[in-house]
Protein backbone atom coordinates (compact mmCIF):
# COMPACT_ATOMS: atom_id res chain seq x y z
CA UNK A 1 0.00 0.00 0.00
CA UNK A 2 1.23 3.48 -0.89
CA UNK A 3 1.96 5.91 1.89
CA UNK A 4 -0.26 8.87 2.57
CA UNK A 5 1.09 12.42 2.34
CA UNK A 6 0.99 12.66 6.09
CA UNK A 7 3.05 9.51 6.55
CA UNK A 8 5.67 10.88 4.25
CA UNK A 9 5.72 14.24 5.99
CA UNK A 10 6.13 12.64 9.40
CA UNK A 11 8.87 10.44 8.04
CA UNK A 12 10.56 13.60 6.79
CA UNK A 13 10.63 14.84 10.37
CA UNK A 14 7.82 17.35 10.05
CA UNK A 15 5.84 17.84 13.25
CA UNK A 16 2.07 17.64 13.29
CA UNK A 17 2.05 21.27 14.32
CA UNK A 18 3.98 22.28 11.20
CA UNK A 19 1.79 20.03 9.13
CA UNK A 20 -1.38 21.79 10.29
CA UNK A 21 0.24 25.17 9.69
CA UNK A 22 0.99 24.06 6.19
CA UNK A 23 -2.63 23.02 5.69
CA UNK A 24 -3.89 26.43 6.80
CA UNK A 25 -1.35 28.19 4.64
CA UNK A 26 -2.36 26.12 1.64
CA UNK A 27 -6.04 26.81 2.25
CA UNK A 28 -5.24 30.52 2.36
CA UNK A 29 -3.14 30.47 -0.78
CA UNK A 30 -5.89 28.64 -2.64
CA UNK A 31 -8.30 31.34 -1.60
CA UNK A 32 -10.33 28.95 0.55
CA UNK A 33 -11.90 29.70 3.90
CA UNK A 34 -10.27 28.61 7.17
CA UNK A 35 -12.79 25.76 7.37
CA UNK A 36 -11.00 24.08 4.50
CA UNK A 37 -7.77 23.64 6.47
CA UNK A 38 -9.05 20.52 8.32
CA UNK A 39 -10.36 19.17 5.01
CA UNK A 40 -6.92 19.53 3.50
CA UNK A 41 -5.36 17.93 6.58
CA UNK A 42 -7.81 15.06 6.35
CA UNK A 43 -7.06 14.50 2.69
CA UNK A 44 -3.36 14.52 3.36
CA UNK A 45 -3.75 12.00 6.15
CA UNK A 46 -5.90 9.54 4.25
CA UNK A 47 -5.16 9.80 0.56
CA UNK A 48 -2.36 7.87 -1.05
CA UNK A 49 0.37 9.90 -2.65
CA UNK A 50 -0.19 10.60 -6.29
CA UNK A 51 2.80 9.67 -8.39
CA UNK A 52 3.94 12.36 -10.77
CA UNK A 53 5.97 11.94 -13.92
CA UNK A 54 7.59 15.24 -14.75
CA UNK A 55 8.69 15.11 -18.38
CA UNK A 56 10.86 17.69 -20.12
CA UNK A 57 10.49 18.56 -23.79
CA UNK A 58 11.77 21.68 -25.49
CA UNK A 59 12.17 24.01 -22.54
CA UNK A 60 14.68 26.06 -20.57
CA UNK A 61 14.00 24.50 -17.13
CA UNK A 62 12.80 27.83 -15.76
CA UNK A 63 9.61 26.09 -14.59
CA UNK A 64 11.65 23.66 -12.49
CA UNK A 65 13.84 26.50 -11.26
CA UNK A 66 10.76 28.43 -10.22
CA UNK A 67 9.10 25.39 -8.65
CA UNK A 68 12.00 24.54 -6.34
CA UNK A 69 12.01 28.15 -5.12
CA UNK A 70 8.47 27.98 -3.77
CA UNK A 71 8.80 30.26 -0.79
CA UNK A 72 6.69 28.68 1.86
CA UNK A 73 9.25 26.25 3.28
CA UNK A 74 6.82 23.43 3.70
CA UNK A 75 5.58 23.80 0.20
CA UNK A 76 9.12 23.49 -1.03
CA UNK A 77 10.29 20.68 1.21
CA UNK A 78 7.13 18.73 1.37
CA UNK A 79 5.52 18.90 -2.01
CA UNK A 80 8.66 17.57 -3.57
CA UNK A 81 8.46 14.58 -1.24
CA UNK A 82 4.76 14.16 -0.91
CA UNK A 83 3.79 14.01 -4.54
CA UNK A 84 6.12 11.11 -5.07
CA UNK A 85 7.89 12.78 -7.91
CA UNK A 86 8.91 9.55 -9.55
CA UNK A 87 10.66 11.04 -12.51
CA UNK A 88 12.12 14.47 -13.14
CA UNK A 89 15.40 14.22 -15.00
CA UNK A 90 16.55 17.63 -13.80
CA UNK A 91 16.40 16.98 -10.09
CA UNK A 92 16.40 13.21 -9.72
CA UNK A 93 19.39 11.29 -8.44
CA UNK A 94 19.16 8.45 -10.93
CA UNK A 95 20.50 8.88 -14.44
CA UNK A 96 20.66 7.02 -17.73
CA UNK A 97 19.04 3.60 -17.98
CA UNK A 98 17.99 3.64 -14.35
CA UNK A 99 16.16 6.89 -14.72
CA UNK A 100 14.35 5.85 -17.87
CA UNK A 101 13.37 2.54 -16.29
CA UNK A 102 11.42 4.46 -13.66
CA UNK A 103 9.06 5.85 -16.28
CA UNK A 104 8.05 2.36 -17.39
CA UNK A 105 7.79 1.19 -13.81
CA UNK A 106 5.47 4.03 -12.84
CA UNK A 107 3.34 3.58 -15.94
CA UNK A 108 2.87 -0.12 -15.18
CA UNK A 109 2.39 0.21 -11.47
CA UNK A 110 0.02 3.19 -11.53
CA UNK A 111 -1.62 2.79 -14.92
CA UNK A 112 -4.31 5.44 -15.29
CA UNK A 113 -3.53 6.82 -11.87
CA UNK A 114 -0.55 9.13 -12.12
CA UNK A 115 -0.22 12.75 -13.10
CA UNK A 116 1.79 13.69 -16.13
CA UNK A 117 3.47 17.05 -15.59
CA UNK A 118 4.81 18.44 -18.85
CA UNK A 119 7.50 21.05 -18.88
CA UNK A 120 8.23 22.16 -22.41
CA UNK A 121 6.66 20.90 -25.59
CA UNK A 122 7.41 18.47 -28.42
CA UNK A 123 8.60 19.56 -31.87
CA UNK A 124 6.67 17.85 -34.66
CA UNK A 125 8.89 18.57 -37.67
CA UNK A 126 11.55 16.09 -38.77
CA UNK A 127 9.57 13.40 -36.93
CA UNK A 128 10.36 15.04 -33.62
CA UNK A 129 14.13 14.81 -34.08
CA UNK A 130 14.69 18.25 -32.58
CA UNK A 131 14.12 16.89 -29.10
CA UNK A 132 15.58 13.52 -28.26
CA UNK A 133 15.22 12.00 -24.79
CA UNK A 134 17.08 8.76 -24.10
CA UNK A 135 17.62 8.14 -27.78
CA UNK A 136 14.00 8.56 -28.79
CA UNK A 137 11.96 11.60 -29.83
CA UNK A 138 10.30 13.29 -26.87
CA UNK A 139 7.06 13.11 -28.84
CA UNK A 140 7.00 9.32 -28.40
CA UNK A 141 7.74 9.50 -24.70
CA UNK A 142 5.02 12.09 -24.23
CA UNK A 143 2.38 10.14 -26.17
CA UNK A 144 3.24 6.93 -24.35
CA UNK A 145 2.99 8.53 -20.91
CA UNK A 146 -0.19 10.41 -21.88
CA UNK A 147 -1.85 7.14 -22.87
CA UNK A 148 -1.54 5.88 -19.31
CA UNK A 149 -1.83 9.00 -17.15
CA UNK A 150 -4.82 10.29 -15.26
CA UNK A 151 -4.42 13.96 -16.09
CA UNK A 152 -1.89 16.34 -17.57
CA UNK A 153 -0.43 19.51 -16.13
CA UNK A 154 0.99 21.86 -18.78
CA UNK A 155 3.69 23.71 -16.89
CA UNK A 156 4.64 27.11 -18.19
CA UNK A 157 4.11 28.92 -21.46
CA UNK A 158 5.98 26.22 -23.45
CA UNK A 159 3.56 23.45 -22.62
CA UNK A 160 0.57 25.80 -22.52
CA UNK A 161 1.09 27.95 -25.61
CA UNK A 162 4.38 27.09 -27.30
CA UNK A 163 6.53 29.99 -26.05
CA UNK A 164 9.83 31.01 -27.66
CA UNK A 165 10.53 27.79 -29.55
CA UNK A 166 7.11 28.13 -31.19
CA UNK A 167 7.68 31.80 -32.09
CA UNK A 168 7.62 32.45 -35.78
CA UNK A 169 8.76 30.96 -37.99
CA UNK A 170 8.80 28.01 -35.58
CA UNK A 171 11.25 25.89 -37.63
CA UNK A 172 10.85 22.76 -35.51
CA UNK A 173 7.07 23.15 -35.29
CA UNK A 174 7.15 23.12 -31.52
CA UNK A 175 3.56 22.45 -30.43
CA UNK A 176 1.84 23.03 -27.08
CA UNK A 177 0.62 19.90 -25.32
CA UNK A 178 -3.11 20.39 -25.98
CA UNK A 179 -2.46 20.71 -29.72
CA UNK A 180 -0.26 17.63 -30.16
CA UNK A 181 -2.01 15.44 -32.71
CA UNK A 182 -2.76 11.92 -31.57
CA UNK A 183 -2.32 12.67 -27.89
CA UNK A 184 -4.68 10.72 -25.64
CA UNK A 185 -7.68 12.82 -24.64
CA UNK A 186 -6.85 13.45 -20.98
CA UNK A 187 -7.89 16.48 -18.93
CA UNK A 188 -5.25 19.22 -19.24
CA UNK A 189 -4.66 22.08 -16.86
CA UNK A 190 -2.54 24.95 -18.15
CA UNK A 191 -0.30 26.83 -15.76
CA UNK A 192 1.22 29.41 -18.12
CA UNK A 193 4.03 31.82 -17.37
CA UNK A 194 7.68 31.94 -18.26
CA UNK A 195 8.09 30.57 -15.66
CA UNK A 196 4.84 30.26 -13.67
CA UNK A 197 4.94 31.64 -10.14
CA UNK A 198 6.32 29.02 -7.73
CA UNK A 199 3.44 29.32 -5.27
CA UNK A 200 0.95 29.01 -8.11
CA UNK A 201 2.59 25.75 -9.19
CA UNK A 202 2.62 24.25 -5.72
CA UNK A 203 -0.92 25.45 -5.01
CA UNK A 204 -2.23 23.83 -8.18
CA UNK A 205 -0.61 20.53 -7.23
CA UNK A 206 -1.91 20.75 -3.69
CA UNK A 207 -5.41 21.43 -4.91
CA UNK A 208 -5.33 18.46 -7.24
CA UNK A 209 -4.13 16.00 -4.60
CA UNK A 210 -6.39 17.42 -1.89
CA UNK A 211 -9.65 17.48 -3.77
CA UNK A 212 -8.80 14.80 -6.30
CA UNK A 213 -9.84 17.07 -9.15
CA UNK A 214 -8.69 20.14 -11.03
CA UNK A 215 -9.51 23.54 -9.64
CA UNK A 216 -12.11 25.46 -11.65
CA UNK A 217 -10.68 26.32 -15.05
CA UNK A 218 -11.42 29.16 -17.42
CA UNK A 219 -12.23 28.65 -21.10
CA UNK A 220 -8.58 28.46 -21.98
CA UNK A 221 -7.91 25.78 -19.38
CA UNK A 222 -6.17 27.91 -16.75
CA UNK A 223 -7.07 27.74 -13.05
CA UNK A 224 -9.41 30.65 -12.39
CA UNK A 225 -8.03 31.25 -8.91
CA UNK A 226 -4.75 32.54 -10.34
CA UNK A 227 -5.56 33.58 -13.89
CA UNK A 228 -8.93 35.30 -13.69
CA UNK A 229 -7.53 38.80 -13.28
CA UNK A 230 -5.00 40.84 -15.14
CA UNK A 231 -1.75 42.10 -13.64
CA UNK A 232 -3.24 45.56 -14.26
CA UNK A 233 -6.32 44.92 -12.11
CA UNK A 234 -4.28 44.59 -8.94
CA UNK A 235 -1.18 46.59 -9.88
CA UNK A 236 0.06 48.86 -7.12
CA UNK A 237 0.96 51.46 -9.79
CA UNK A 238 -2.64 51.61 -10.99
CA UNK A 239 -3.29 55.03 -9.36
CA UNK A 240 -0.59 56.49 -11.62
CA UNK A 241 -2.33 54.96 -14.61
CA UNK A 242 -5.65 56.53 -13.70
CA UNK A 243 -3.98 59.85 -12.96
CA UNK A 244 -2.26 59.84 -16.34
CA UNK A 245 1.24 59.64 -14.88
CA UNK A 246 3.41 57.58 -17.17
CA UNK A 247 7.06 56.69 -17.50
CA UNK A 248 8.08 58.10 -20.90
CA UNK A 249 11.59 56.62 -20.91
CA UNK A 250 13.51 54.50 -18.45
CA UNK A 251 15.75 57.31 -17.23
CA UNK A 252 13.17 60.02 -16.69
CA UNK A 253 11.71 61.56 -13.56
CA UNK A 254 8.57 59.43 -13.86
CA UNK A 255 10.63 56.23 -13.80
CA UNK A 256 12.33 57.38 -10.58
CA UNK A 257 8.97 58.24 -9.07
CA UNK A 258 7.53 54.85 -9.92
CA UNK A 259 4.91 56.03 -12.44
CA UNK A 260 2.86 53.65 -14.58
CA UNK A 261 4.85 51.75 -17.22
CA UNK A 262 1.99 51.65 -19.76
CA UNK A 263 3.72 53.87 -22.32
CA UNK A 264 6.95 51.88 -22.23
CA UNK A 265 5.04 48.79 -23.28
CA UNK A 266 3.69 47.27 -20.07
CA UNK A 267 1.46 44.31 -20.95
CA UNK A 268 -0.15 44.31 -17.51
CA UNK A 269 -3.52 45.37 -18.97
CA UNK A 270 -3.60 42.33 -21.26
CA UNK A 271 -1.93 39.70 -19.11
CA UNK A 272 -3.78 37.25 -16.91
CA UNK A 273 -1.58 36.18 -14.02
CA UNK A 274 -1.16 36.59 -10.28
CA UNK A 275 2.18 38.47 -10.23
CA UNK A 276 0.74 41.66 -8.78
CA UNK A 277 -0.84 39.79 -5.87
CA UNK A 278 1.26 36.70 -5.15
CA UNK A 279 4.48 38.32 -6.43
CA UNK A 280 7.80 36.52 -6.74
CA UNK A 281 10.58 35.20 -4.53
CA UNK A 282 8.46 34.85 -1.46
CA UNK A 283 6.38 37.92 -2.15
CA UNK A 284 9.46 40.11 -2.42
CA UNK A 285 8.80 41.81 -5.73
CA UNK A 286 7.59 41.40 -9.31
CA UNK A 287 8.77 42.95 -12.58
CA UNK A 288 6.66 46.12 -12.39
CA UNK A 289 7.76 46.71 -8.81
CA UNK A 290 11.34 46.48 -10.05
CA UNK A 291 10.58 49.18 -12.63
CA UNK A 292 10.25 47.00 -15.69
CA UNK A 293 7.08 46.68 -17.76
CA UNK A 294 5.30 43.34 -17.77
CA UNK A 295 6.16 41.48 -20.98
CA UNK A 296 3.02 39.33 -20.84
CA UNK A 297 4.92 36.04 -20.54
CA UNK A 298 1.85 34.05 -19.54
CA UNK A 299 -0.10 35.06 -22.65
CA UNK A 300 -0.38 33.05 -25.84
CA UNK A 301 2.22 34.00 -28.46
CA UNK A 302 3.78 36.84 -26.47
CA UNK A 303 7.03 36.53 -28.45
CA UNK A 304 5.29 37.41 -31.68
CA UNK A 305 3.64 40.65 -30.64
CA UNK A 306 6.50 42.97 -31.51
CA UNK A 307 8.82 44.76 -29.11
CA UNK A 308 8.29 44.34 -25.38
CA UNK A 309 8.58 48.12 -25.02
CA UNK A 310 5.85 49.18 -27.45
CA UNK A 311 2.32 49.88 -26.29
CA UNK A 312 0.79 49.22 -29.70
CA UNK A 313 1.90 45.83 -30.89
CA UNK A 314 2.51 44.56 -34.36
CA UNK A 315 0.06 42.99 -36.73
CA UNK A 316 1.61 40.44 -39.04
CA UNK A 317 0.29 39.82 -42.50
CA UNK A 318 0.86 40.64 -46.14
CA UNK A 319 4.58 40.55 -45.40
CA UNK A 320 4.52 43.70 -43.31
CA UNK A 321 4.96 44.31 -39.63
CA UNK A 322 3.19 47.41 -38.43
CA UNK A 323 1.01 48.44 -35.53
CA UNK A 324 -2.65 49.42 -35.77
CA UNK A 325 -1.88 53.14 -36.02
CA UNK A 326 0.63 52.67 -38.80
CA UNK A 327 -1.75 50.48 -40.82
CA UNK A 328 -4.95 52.38 -40.00
CA UNK A 329 -3.37 55.82 -40.19
CA UNK A 330 -1.85 54.86 -43.53
CA UNK A 331 -5.21 53.67 -44.81
CA UNK A 332 -6.91 56.86 -43.62
CA UNK A 333 -4.24 58.96 -45.37
CA UNK A 334 -4.78 57.04 -48.60
CA UNK A 335 -8.56 57.40 -48.34
CA UNK A 336 -8.25 61.10 -47.47
CA UNK A 337 -5.83 61.75 -50.33
CA UNK A 338 -8.07 59.82 -52.72
CA UNK A 339 -11.08 61.86 -51.63
CA UNK A 340 -9.14 65.11 -52.10
CA UNK A 341 -7.88 64.06 -55.52
CA UNK A 342 -11.36 62.91 -56.50
CA UNK A 343 -12.79 66.23 -55.35
CA UNK A 344 -10.23 68.13 -57.41
CA UNK A 345 -10.95 66.11 -60.55
CA UNK A 346 -14.70 66.47 -59.95
CA UNK A 347 -14.35 70.24 -59.63
CA UNK A 348 -12.32 70.50 -62.81
CA UNK A 349 -14.82 68.34 -64.73
CA UNK A 350 -17.74 70.31 -63.43
CA UNK A 351 -16.11 73.61 -64.32
CA UNK A 352 -15.39 72.31 -67.78
CA UNK A 353 -18.93 71.05 -68.48
CA UNK A 354 -20.44 74.25 -67.10
CA UNK A 355 -18.04 76.25 -69.22
CA UNK A 356 -19.16 74.24 -72.23
CA UNK A 357 -22.82 75.03 -71.54
CA UNK A 358 -22.35 78.75 -71.43
CA UNK B 1 -40.75 80.53 -81.26
CA UNK B 2 -38.96 77.21 -80.76
CA UNK B 3 -40.03 75.08 -77.83
CA UNK B 4 -36.57 74.50 -76.40
CA UNK B 5 -36.26 78.10 -75.26
CA UNK B 6 -39.44 77.82 -73.22
CA UNK B 7 -38.57 77.40 -69.60
CA UNK B 8 -40.81 74.81 -67.98
CA UNK B 9 -41.00 75.50 -64.28
CA UNK B 10 -39.23 72.78 -62.25
CA UNK B 11 -41.72 70.97 -60.07
CA UNK B 12 -40.10 70.47 -56.68
CA UNK B 13 -41.34 67.13 -55.42
CA UNK B 14 -39.91 66.20 -52.07
CA UNK B 15 -39.92 62.78 -50.42
CA UNK B 16 -39.85 62.31 -46.65
CA UNK B 17 -36.93 59.90 -46.19
CA UNK B 18 -35.29 60.28 -42.78
CA UNK B 19 -37.78 60.20 -39.94
CA UNK B 20 -37.03 62.32 -36.88
CA UNK B 21 -35.66 59.42 -34.73
CA UNK B 22 -33.29 58.42 -37.51
CA UNK B 23 -31.98 61.96 -37.85
CA UNK B 24 -31.56 62.34 -34.11
CA UNK B 25 -29.78 58.98 -33.95
CA UNK B 26 -27.52 59.96 -36.85
CA UNK B 27 -26.16 63.03 -35.08
CA UNK B 28 -25.90 61.45 -31.64
CA UNK B 29 -24.12 58.53 -33.22
CA UNK B 30 -21.77 60.87 -35.12
CA UNK B 31 -20.76 62.71 -31.95
CA UNK B 32 -20.37 59.43 -30.05
CA UNK B 33 -18.04 58.15 -32.76
CA UNK B 34 -16.03 61.37 -32.72
CA UNK B 35 -15.64 61.12 -28.94
CA UNK B 36 -14.81 57.43 -29.12
CA UNK B 37 -12.18 57.93 -31.82
CA UNK B 38 -10.42 60.78 -30.01
CA UNK B 39 -10.47 59.14 -26.56
CA UNK B 40 -9.71 55.74 -28.05
CA UNK B 41 -6.65 57.10 -29.80
CA UNK B 42 -5.51 58.66 -26.53
CA UNK B 43 -6.01 55.38 -24.69
CA UNK B 44 -3.62 53.78 -27.18
CA UNK B 45 -1.18 56.71 -27.11
CA UNK B 46 -1.67 58.59 -23.85
CA UNK B 47 -0.89 62.32 -23.49
CA UNK B 48 2.33 63.36 -21.68
CA UNK B 49 2.55 62.55 -18.00
CA UNK B 50 0.74 64.75 -15.50
CA UNK B 51 3.03 66.06 -12.73
CA UNK B 52 2.17 66.07 -9.04
CA UNK B 53 0.51 63.63 -6.71
CA UNK B 54 -1.41 60.77 -8.28
CA UNK B 55 -4.35 61.54 -6.02
CA UNK B 56 -4.64 65.07 -7.46
CA UNK B 57 -5.29 63.93 -10.97
CA UNK B 58 -7.62 61.58 -12.79
CA UNK B 59 -6.80 62.53 -16.37
CA UNK B 60 -6.47 59.06 -17.85
CA UNK B 61 -9.38 57.92 -15.76
CA UNK B 62 -11.52 60.66 -17.32
CA UNK B 63 -10.36 59.79 -20.83
CA UNK B 64 -11.38 56.20 -20.26
CA UNK B 65 -14.62 57.26 -18.57
CA UNK B 66 -15.52 59.40 -21.59
CA UNK B 67 -14.70 56.52 -23.89
CA UNK B 68 -16.91 54.11 -21.97
CA UNK B 69 -19.79 56.61 -21.64
CA UNK B 70 -19.73 57.46 -25.34
CA UNK B 71 -19.57 53.73 -26.06
CA UNK B 72 -22.72 53.04 -24.07
CA UNK B 73 -24.51 55.94 -25.76
CA UNK B 74 -23.47 54.50 -29.11
CA UNK B 75 -24.60 50.98 -28.14
CA UNK B 76 -27.99 52.14 -26.93
CA UNK B 77 -28.29 54.22 -30.11
CA UNK B 78 -27.47 51.26 -32.34
CA UNK B 79 -29.95 49.05 -30.50
CA UNK B 80 -32.59 51.72 -30.95
CA UNK B 81 -31.65 52.11 -34.61
CA UNK B 82 -32.06 48.36 -35.18
CA UNK B 83 -35.45 48.53 -33.47
CA UNK B 84 -36.36 51.46 -35.71
CA UNK B 85 -35.42 49.40 -38.76
CA UNK B 86 -38.40 47.22 -37.89
CA UNK B 87 -40.94 49.90 -37.00
CA UNK B 88 -39.75 52.83 -39.13
CA UNK B 89 -40.36 53.50 -42.79
CA UNK B 90 -38.84 51.48 -45.62
CA UNK B 91 -35.80 53.75 -45.79
CA UNK B 92 -34.99 52.95 -42.15
CA UNK B 93 -34.01 49.36 -43.00
CA UNK B 94 -32.05 50.12 -46.15
CA UNK B 95 -28.55 50.04 -44.64
CA UNK B 96 -29.31 46.82 -42.73
CA UNK B 97 -30.63 44.91 -45.72
CA UNK B 98 -28.97 45.80 -49.02
CA UNK B 99 -31.14 44.14 -51.70
CA UNK B 100 -28.29 42.05 -53.08
CA UNK B 101 -30.78 39.63 -54.61
CA UNK B 102 -32.06 42.30 -57.03
CA UNK B 103 -30.46 42.75 -60.43
CA UNK B 104 -31.32 46.44 -60.36
CA UNK B 105 -29.20 46.81 -57.20
CA UNK B 106 -26.09 45.54 -58.95
CA UNK B 107 -26.69 47.47 -62.17
CA UNK B 108 -27.30 50.57 -60.05
CA UNK B 109 -24.08 49.84 -58.15
CA UNK B 110 -22.18 49.61 -61.44
CA UNK B 111 -23.71 52.83 -62.65
CA UNK B 112 -22.83 54.60 -59.41
CA UNK B 113 -19.26 53.28 -59.61
CA UNK B 114 -19.05 54.65 -63.17
CA UNK B 115 -20.41 57.97 -61.93
CA UNK B 116 -17.62 58.12 -59.36
CA UNK B 117 -15.09 57.04 -61.96
CA UNK B 118 -16.46 59.97 -64.02
CA UNK B 119 -17.28 57.67 -66.91
CA UNK B 120 -20.98 58.50 -67.01
CA UNK B 121 -22.21 62.09 -67.10
CA UNK B 122 -25.13 61.76 -64.78
CA UNK B 123 -25.86 59.71 -61.66
CA UNK B 124 -29.12 57.91 -61.17
CA UNK B 125 -31.67 59.45 -58.94
CA UNK B 126 -32.52 58.00 -55.56
CA UNK B 127 -34.94 58.91 -52.81
CA UNK B 128 -33.03 56.63 -50.41
CA UNK B 129 -29.35 55.70 -50.54
CA UNK B 130 -27.78 54.82 -53.86
CA UNK B 131 -26.58 51.17 -54.09
CA UNK B 132 -22.93 52.09 -53.57
CA UNK B 133 -23.78 54.05 -50.43
CA UNK B 134 -26.03 51.24 -49.19
CA UNK B 135 -23.32 48.66 -49.60
CA UNK B 136 -20.51 50.71 -48.06
CA UNK B 137 -22.71 51.67 -45.11
CA UNK B 138 -23.76 48.08 -44.65
CA UNK B 139 -20.25 46.63 -44.74
CA UNK B 140 -18.07 49.37 -43.25
CA UNK B 141 -20.52 50.99 -40.88
CA UNK B 142 -23.06 48.37 -39.76
CA UNK B 143 -20.64 45.46 -39.52
CA UNK B 144 -17.78 47.75 -38.51
CA UNK B 145 -19.74 49.14 -35.59
CA UNK B 146 -20.98 45.68 -34.56
CA UNK B 147 -17.36 44.50 -34.54
CA UNK B 148 -16.38 47.50 -32.41
CA UNK B 149 -19.25 46.92 -29.98
CA UNK B 150 -18.45 43.23 -29.53
CA UNK B 151 -14.69 43.71 -29.12
CA UNK B 152 -15.24 46.85 -27.04
CA UNK B 153 -17.56 45.11 -24.59
CA UNK B 154 -15.11 42.20 -24.43
CA UNK B 155 -12.32 44.60 -23.41
CA UNK B 156 -14.60 46.37 -20.96
CA UNK B 157 -15.51 43.00 -19.43
CA UNK B 158 -11.83 42.40 -18.65
CA UNK B 159 -11.90 45.30 -16.23
CA UNK B 160 -15.43 44.60 -15.01
CA UNK B 161 -14.21 41.12 -14.12
CA UNK B 162 -15.54 37.59 -14.16
CA UNK B 163 -19.21 37.41 -13.32
CA UNK B 164 -20.06 40.75 -14.94
CA UNK B 165 -22.48 40.49 -17.87
CA UNK B 166 -19.90 42.01 -20.17
CA UNK B 167 -17.43 39.29 -19.22
CA UNK B 168 -19.96 36.49 -19.41
CA UNK B 169 -21.51 37.57 -22.70
CA UNK B 170 -18.44 38.89 -24.50
CA UNK B 171 -15.00 38.54 -22.87
CA UNK B 172 -15.41 34.83 -22.18
CA UNK B 173 -15.58 33.93 -25.88
CA UNK B 174 -14.07 36.92 -27.71
CA UNK B 175 -10.63 36.76 -26.06
CA UNK B 176 -10.14 33.02 -26.72
CA UNK B 177 -11.39 33.59 -30.29
CA UNK B 178 -8.67 36.16 -30.97
CA UNK B 179 -6.07 34.21 -28.99
CA UNK B 180 -5.32 36.75 -26.32
CA UNK B 181 -6.31 40.11 -24.93
CA UNK B 182 -3.57 42.07 -26.68
CA UNK B 183 -4.87 40.92 -30.07
CA UNK B 184 -8.38 42.05 -29.20
CA UNK B 185 -6.94 45.48 -28.32
CA UNK B 186 -5.05 45.61 -31.61
CA UNK B 187 -8.07 44.66 -33.72
CA UNK B 188 -10.33 47.03 -31.82
CA UNK B 189 -7.79 49.75 -32.57
CA UNK B 190 -7.70 48.77 -36.24
CA UNK B 191 -11.50 48.85 -36.27
CA UNK B 192 -11.32 52.51 -35.26
CA UNK B 193 -9.38 53.27 -38.42
CA UNK B 194 -11.95 51.41 -40.52
CA UNK B 195 -14.66 53.62 -39.03
CA UNK B 196 -12.48 56.72 -39.62
CA UNK B 197 -11.96 55.70 -43.26
CA UNK B 198 -15.71 55.21 -43.56
CA UNK B 199 -16.32 58.66 -42.05
CA UNK B 200 -13.95 60.31 -44.53
CA UNK B 201 -15.67 58.61 -47.48
CA UNK B 202 -19.11 59.26 -46.01
CA UNK B 203 -18.56 62.98 -45.47
CA UNK B 204 -16.79 63.51 -48.78
CA UNK B 205 -19.46 61.62 -50.72
CA UNK B 206 -22.25 63.48 -48.94
CA UNK B 207 -20.74 66.87 -49.81
CA UNK B 208 -19.98 65.87 -53.39
CA UNK B 209 -23.40 64.36 -53.98
CA UNK B 210 -25.02 67.39 -52.45
CA UNK B 211 -23.26 69.59 -55.00
CA UNK B 212 -23.19 67.38 -58.05
CA UNK B 213 -26.00 64.83 -57.92
CA UNK B 214 -29.69 65.20 -58.63
CA UNK B 215 -30.93 65.10 -55.06
CA UNK B 216 -30.34 66.85 -51.75
CA UNK B 217 -28.12 65.04 -49.25
CA UNK B 218 -26.84 67.04 -46.31
CA UNK B 219 -29.95 69.14 -45.69
CA UNK B 220 -32.00 65.92 -45.80
CA UNK B 221 -30.26 64.69 -42.65
CA UNK B 222 -31.49 67.84 -40.91
CA UNK B 223 -34.97 68.20 -42.40
CA UNK B 224 -35.74 64.61 -43.31
CA UNK B 225 -36.96 65.65 -46.77
CA UNK B 226 -35.20 64.65 -49.95
CA UNK B 227 -35.61 67.26 -52.66
CA UNK B 228 -34.78 66.80 -56.32
CA UNK B 229 -33.36 69.03 -58.98
CA UNK B 230 -35.33 67.61 -61.92
CA UNK B 231 -38.70 66.10 -62.59
CA UNK B 232 -37.91 62.55 -63.65
CA UNK B 233 -39.10 60.05 -61.04
CA UNK B 234 -36.45 58.57 -58.72
CA UNK B 235 -34.89 55.33 -59.92
CA UNK B 236 -35.79 53.63 -56.66
CA UNK B 237 -39.42 54.80 -56.64
CA UNK B 238 -40.54 51.20 -56.80
CA UNK B 239 -38.54 50.55 -53.65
Amino acid sequence: MTETFYDVMRRQGITRRSFLKYCSLTAASLGLGPSFAPQIANAMETKPRIPVLWLHGLECTCCSESFIRSAHPLAKDVILSMISLDYDDTIMAAAGQQAEAIIEETIQKYDGNFILACEGNPPLNQEGMSCIIAGKPYLEQLKHAANHCKAIISWGSCASWGCVQAARPNPTQATPIHKVPGLAAKPIIKVPGCPPIAEVMTAVITYIITFDKFPELDRQGRPKMFYSQRIHDKCYRRPHFDAGQFVESFDDEGARKGYCLYKVGCKGPTTYNACSTVRWNGGLSFPIQAGHPCIGCSEDGFWDKGAFYDRLTDIHGFGVEANADEIGGGAAMVVGAAAAAHAAVSAVKRARTKGGKE
Amino acid sequence: MSTDTVHTPHREEAVYVYQAPVRLWHWINAFAILTLAVTGYLIGSPPPAVPGEASDSFLFGWIRYLHFSAAYILIVGILFRIYWAFVGNAHARQIFLPPVWKRSFWSGLLHEAKWYAMVVKEPMKYAGHNPLATLSMHILFVWGIIFMIVTGLALYGEGAGMGSWQHTMFTSWVVPLFGQSQDVHTWHHLGMWVIICFAIIHIYAAIREDIMSRQSIISSMFSGWRTFRDDTPPDDSGH
